[in-house]
């Protein structure tokens, strides 16, 4: 996962059925310090991703201040999300009564073992179905979702046999890449179109229909490459994949909001549905989407709606798919809901305005985060879903300057700063068991003179004496210094300390009353 | 923006009569005690320039950020306590950091709750509440936005993300800077945007963190402005650290050596 050529060698396995993924589990992936140093050379990433978030962010600001009960519908969302949260265990018994009573089976998966199990089941028993007297492709199409990336579903198929094909547009481009996505929104954020251009020539014909051989790298023809491209899996496909924004507790209706129309596509055409929804994507009834379907477009593509908004409520004689399968799935959510302070996360309804707004993300973009969700709310979930024992999930909550601009954003008000130190602190405590760290040293010397007032009146005397002998050297600011100083002093010089403290200045010039002397 | 020499020192707050019989402990914090002690020196002058009284109780050390944020909440816990019995007995805690400020009323009792002493807790409510930026104190309690002070120089301001985003000071460093005679204050481009220092994440992350405080350098740099103006030096520190290595010849300087300057110092 460290450097992404637009073809890798691994990419065309003979044996495989679509675009191999970049190797190694997400688990093993470098920490974030690390791999965030390769992905601060990527320029394309880095120009696309100035220019990209800042659009976005301005675009937000347009149609979240204009709506005049914008913060009254940012607290009924957090609200909504807090009630449900709290009463999961019977909002979601509720889903599913209703879910069966609408004609859909509903299947329950502890993690994304179980959960790739129960689709690989339903797409083997859906494929042996006799159409005809053709046999079908073992194939699936997909509707964009991160339940199914978090669970990496597509290599799950793949390995039973089955192809899965991603058909919105960002993320077809990153399974014809051999990528992974960078963004939950915008997953292909980091490539540019004289990329894609590549990406498609050398890549659809191998998996479908090719691309035009004088295809340009204007986006409208890149997109009708991309429409030629998906319409015949479209159109063959007899199985479809999605996911969930919201599933409707008191109806069991599912709602899948997207911008393209392709989800559309495979949720109406397929004549077998399996979607694939965490448990946290409960809301009480379909008046809650009132709330959540102007919050939502609004922080996510900074729209005031979006063009498509899909609901189904089990399927339907003679129109559209025929099967409805809900597999839900809890893959470490409880666990998170079992924190009180970590649950806030749980409210997150996957919009992007906290990754769009933050300064970090922004530099590195998101495969720095070892997870499919990166930025601010991927630092807090992803640590909290898988735990803390791998070295990329315990160096992402420290992947923020704490700088606070997700705060005002989130449309769910998840108080990500709060659970970023949270999560930091989940990550001393589990260390506290292993062996000691420079980090840990460092820390708890500061905790000895910083908790004790002598020491540290001690210490700031040492300081001064410092600032007096370098001043005598004429010294006042450093340029670059050997490691550990380096990494403050490799690009930015430092000040001398001045040779009298304050609190020294303070002794000379004032009595212990306050008047001055 | 600009005023006129017979403006100098004009201003209302002049006179000691503002802050008359006010008794403000001062909270240096640790970074200034001993790197940036111009801030808290400026911050004494100007209050009692207003009239205050400043003490200094000699057993403050920090506001126990550095350690809350990397996680070492066992750590942080003594600091905390000793936050609360050292300034418990006074009306009114400034500090020249919309950092620290923040961090102390948003961390403190979070971490008096994580100790599980309701005995702390109920101390912490208790100073926390009365504990204020200098921007907030001047302009909230003082009730006063023209300190008298004159600064004739082009600057512009970076509002610090704790400052807006935890302590929300809002808009009165501007307004107090506004109100400075002599100043030009220069608008900068993406001023809310983060510096890139988070404390330890500087040194965690150094690449990104230099990365950020570029872009913060360079809209800096392309306001034309002579001196940076923040209400936090560690900002200042990392913003200025790049500057100074790029040679821009842009000075950092707190808000309150600002506001403490009067026409006599350029003279």
């Amino acid at each position: 996962m460290s450097k992404r050529p637009v073809r890798p060698s691994n990419a065309h396995d003979a044996d495989r059925l679509t675009p191999a993924p970049p190797p190694g589990r997400f688990l093993d992936s470098p920490t974030f310090p690390k791999q965030s140093k390769v992905e601060l050379g990527n320029a394309v990433q880095r120009r696309n991703l100035y220019d990209a978030m800042r659009t976005i962010r301005t675009k937000r600001v347009g149609v979240t201040s204009e709506a005049d009960d914008w913060e009254d519908l940012r607290l009924a969302g957090e609200a909504i999300k807090n009630r449900t949260l709290r009463h999961l265990d019977r909002y979601l018994l509720q889903l599913e009564e209703s879910l069966t009573a609408a004609g859909s089976t509903v299947h329950w998966a502890r993690d994304a073992e179980e959960a790739n199990a129960i689709i690989v089941g339903l797409v083997n028993a859906a494929l042996a179905t006799p159409q005809g007297d053709q046999a079908s492709a073992r194939e699936v199409v997909k509707v964009k979702s991160m339940a199914t990336q978090e669970i990496d579903m597509n290599e799950a198929l793949e390995e039973a046999g089955i192809a899965a094909w991603e058909t919105d547009l960002a993320e077809l481009i990153v399974q014809l890449g051999h990528d992974r996505p960078s963004h939950i929104l915008v997953p292909a954020i980091h490539r540019n179109r004289s990329e894609v251009r590549q990406i498609f020539l050398d890549e659809m014909g191998r998996y479908g229909r090719p691309a035009p051989d004088d295809l340009d790298s204007e986006p409208v023809n890149l997109a009708a490459a991309a429409r030629l491209h998906l319409r015949e899996k479209f159109l063959r496909a007899k199985v479809a994949i999605s996911g969930a924004n919201f599933a409707v507790a008191e109806t069991g209706t599912l709602v899948v909001v997207e911008s393209e129309g392709n989800g559309r596509m495979c949720l109406t055409l397929a004549d077998t549905l399996i979607s694939v929804v965490g448990i946290e994507k409960v809301i009480p009834s379909v008046a809650d989407l009132e709330v959540f379907l102007q919050l939502l477009p609004r922080s996510s593509t900074a729209e005031r709606m979006n063009p498509y908004t899909s609901f189904w409520t089990g399927p339907t004689d003679g129109d559209g798919p025929q099967a409805t399968h809900v597999v839900l799935i809890d893959n470490g959510r409880t666990k998170v809901l079992a924190d009180p302070v970590g649950r806030d996360a749980l409210r997150c309804i996957r919009c992007s305005a906290c990754i769009n707004i933050c300064p970090v993300y922004e530099k590195v973009g998101g495969h720095a985060y070892g997870s499919v969700y990166p930025g601010p709310i991927g630092a807090v979930l992803t640590p909290q879903l898988r735990g803390v024992a791998s070295a990329v999930d315990a160096s992402v909550p420290y992947a923020s300057t704490l700088c606070g601009a997700c705060v005002d954003v989130c449309p769910v008000r998840i108080p990500l700063p709060d659970l970023l130190v949270h999560m930091r602190h989940k990550v001393v405590e589990a260390k506290a068991h292993g062996r000691p760290h420079a980090d840990d040293v460092a820390m708890r010397v500061t905790g000895k003179v910083l908790g004790s007032p002598g020491v540290w009146a001690a210490t700031t005397k040492a300081i001064s004496g410092t600032g007096a002998v370098l001043k005598k050297g004429r010294v006042d600011h450093f340029g670059p210094l050997p490691w550990p100083l380096s990494l403050w002093t490799n690009a930015r010089d430092v000040p001398a300390p001045p040779n009298e403290s304050f609190r020294a200045w303070y002794a000379r010039t004032h009595h212990k009353d306050g008047s001055p002397r | 923006m600009a005023s006129t020499p017979a403006q100098r020192g004009a201003g209302p707050a002049t006179t000691a009569d503002v802050g008359a019989r006010i008794t403000v402990a001062l909270f240096a914090t640790c970074a200034n005690d001993v790197m940036f002690p111009q801030a808290p020196m400026a911050t004494t002058r100007l209050l009692e320039r207003l009239g205050c009284r400043v003490v200094f109780p000699t057993k403050q050390t920090c506001c126990g950020q550095p350690l809350v944020n990397t996680g070492y909440y066992d750590q942080s816990v003594p600091i905390v306590r000793n936050f609360a019995e050292t300034f418990g007995g006074y009306d009114y805690i400034v500090a020249p950091s919309g950092s620290c400020v923040g961090a102390i009323r948003h961390q403190h009792a979070m971490l008096a709750d994580y100790a599980k002493d309701p005995g702390l807790r109920r101390d912490v409510d208790a100073v926390t509440s009365r504990t204020f930026d200098i921007s907030e104190f001047l302009v909230d309690v003082l009730e006063v936005t023209d300190v008298g002070a004159y600064f004739p120089h082009v600057v512009t301001f970076h509002p610090t993300c704790h400052s807006l985003r935890v302590t929300h000071v809002g808009d009165k460093p501007n307004r107090l800077l506004a109100a400075v005679g002599g100043i030009t204050v220069r608008e900068l481009t993406d001023a809310d945007r983060c510096c890139g220092f988070g404390g330890t994440f500087a040194l965690k992350n150094p690449d990104i963190s230099v990365a950020m405080a570029s872009d913060k350098a360079r809209h800096v740099a392309d306001t034309g402005a002579e001196y940076l103006v923040a209400g936090d030096n560690l900002c200042l520190l990392n913003i200025s650290g790049v500057l100074n290595r790029q040679k821009a010849g842009i000075k950092p300087i707190h808000l309150v050596e600002v506001l403490a300057s009067t026409a006599a110092d350029h003279e």
